[in-house]
């Protein structure tokens, strides 16, 4: 049980996936510029997290390690979340066309979103040998770090866009650099965990 | 080479189990989409004001589609949105009824009277907040224009302190009349040419202190009018657009100004 909450707040909290990994870059600054799309966007990315490191995770394990195929890893994992994703989508609109309503526009941005397929690299990844409940529980955790992300940006691009900032700075280049300030501060999370249950 | 072929292969199965899940997927879990529903959506203004009582162009649509609604609500778009809707959906095609909005005040700077200098958020809604605004009128346009920042077709424009209409670019969509903050707009067809432009209902030597061209209530226009369509009530000229024959006697004889012409140079018959 301790392992599990330490894997949730560290993918959440120190191993950030937006800000400490640099991944889903894209999403993070295309969707961020208002907290109720960024927030539909976030919890989009945590189910689908969750979705594909349940499937990977044995497509992994019992096909790709098995058959000694590891070096297919990206590939094959691509192809499957990007299935995943259209099937999601296609189930949603036809059993809950309210959340389809709310998820509709950010589901297919997901299809190629960078985080979900580190996620499911990560969960994976040998040096870990995380467990079936541990990875996704890491799923899980990097999901609600992206909804912090997006929600705490959303927040600070919601200042800088009222703010009447130099010419040169006004747009992208204001939005990259509070993005690394943000980032900076998360780094400030480093041995946080560790020491909480060390 | 071994490896190859086996790596291929792999990849090309499980790309196929993926492709026939989908196909089965969609075939198994597809919806019937109405596609005149995405016609009509096409045809449409857009605007999503909500003129029609819908909640949106969307929502019209699919009203349309389930074949509760009549086609002629789409103020915006008039009689052709409303014969395209007819021939989408194969049903006799109904006249609509343009609409423009109609700013019922004419305190303009100078004609009302100010009680403050008000510095504060420049929207109507807040002026509104702070003792109803800086004009001595509190009924009357507060001039900040809340209505022109909502015109989807910037036909509204605050001019001398006093919001004005564009006849000719209104589509009558009634978004300037929800967003205003004193209710002096209102959305009527496009027929009427003559209007009461005062909301003021005070006694008439106390409205008169605040704005030069307020209604007195005097009463000379319910004298006037040969139809009959006008009376006075709550110190207010009021006039019933079924009996107006936009005459314009009213405008002549009105002493203090405040029943106008709709469009500046109105064509009366």
């Amino acid at each position: 049980m301790k392992t599990l909450v330490f894997i949730i707040l560290s993918a959440a909290l120190v191993n950030n996936y937006v800000l400490r990994q640099f991944l889903g870059i894209c999403s993070f600054l295309g969707v961020s510029r208002e907290l109720k799309s960024a927030s539909g966007m976030s919890y989009a990315v945590i189910v689908v997290m969750l979705i594909a490191t349940a499937v990977t995770y044995p497509i992994q394990k019992y096909l790709l390690d098995a058959n000694n195929l590891g070096f297919l890893q990206t590939v094959v994992f691509i192809l499957v979340i990007a299935a995943l994703v259209q099937l999601l989508e296609i189930a949603i609109k036809k059993y809950m066309p309210p959340l389809y309503r709310a998820l509709g526009v950010y589901l297919p941005l997901i299809t190629t979103n960078c985080a979900v397929l580190g996620v499911t690299i990560a969960n994976v990844a040998p040096d870990r040998a995380y467990t079936f409940a541990e990875a996704m529980m890491n799923a899980f955790g990097s999901g609600l770090g992206y909804l912090l992300a997006m929600v705490i940006f959303s927040g600070v691009r919601g200042h800088t866009e009222d703010a009447n900032p130099p010419k040169s700075f006004r747009g992208l280049p204001l939005t990259l650099i509070s993005a690394a300030i943000l980032s900076l501060s998360f780094f400030g999370f480093s041995g946080v965990v560790e020491n909480l249950f060390g | 080479m071994n490896t190859i072929i086996i790596a291929t292969g792999a990849v090309t199965v499980i790309g196929l189990l993926c492709a026939v899940i989908l196909s089965i997927a969609s075939k198994v879990m597809t919806i019937a989409v109405d596609e005149r529903e995405a016609q009509i959506r096409e045809v449409l203004p857009g605007a999503n004001c909500g003129a029609c009582g819908f909640a949106g162009c969307d929502g019209y649509a699919a009203a349309l589609v389930g074949g509760d609604t009549k086609t002629n609500l789409c103020v915006p778009g008039g009689d052709a949105v409303s014969l395209e809707i007819s021939g989408v959906l194969g049903v006799e095609f109904e006249d609509v009824t343009e609409r423009i909005a109609i700013v019922r005040c004419g305190g303009a700077r100078g004609v009302a009277n100010e009680k403050m200098e008000y510095n504060g958020v420049k929207t109507c809604a807040a002026a509104k907040l702070l003792f109803g605004g800086a004009s001595a009128c509190a009924f009357g346009c507060i001039g900040y224009g809340d209505c022109e920042a909502v015109c989807p077709n910037g036909a509204i424009c605050v001019d001398d302190g006093v919001a004005r209409v564009n006849a000719r670019l209104c589509t009558g969509c009634g978004l300037c009349a929800k967003t205003c903050p004193n209710k002096l707009i209102v959305t009527e067809p496009d027929t009427v040419a003559v209007v009461v432009a005062c909301r003021n209902n005070e006694k008439g030597g106390a409205a008169r202190k605040k704005c030069a061209h307020a209604c007195i209530g005097c009463k000379k226009c319910e004298r006037e009018c040969p139809s009959g369509a006008i009376t006075v009530t709550d110190n207010l000229a009021q006039i019933d657009y079924d009996k107006c024959t936009n005459c314009g006697h009213c405008v002549e004889a009105c002493t203090v100004k405040c029943i106008e012409y709709t469009r500046k140079r109105a064509a009366v018959s």
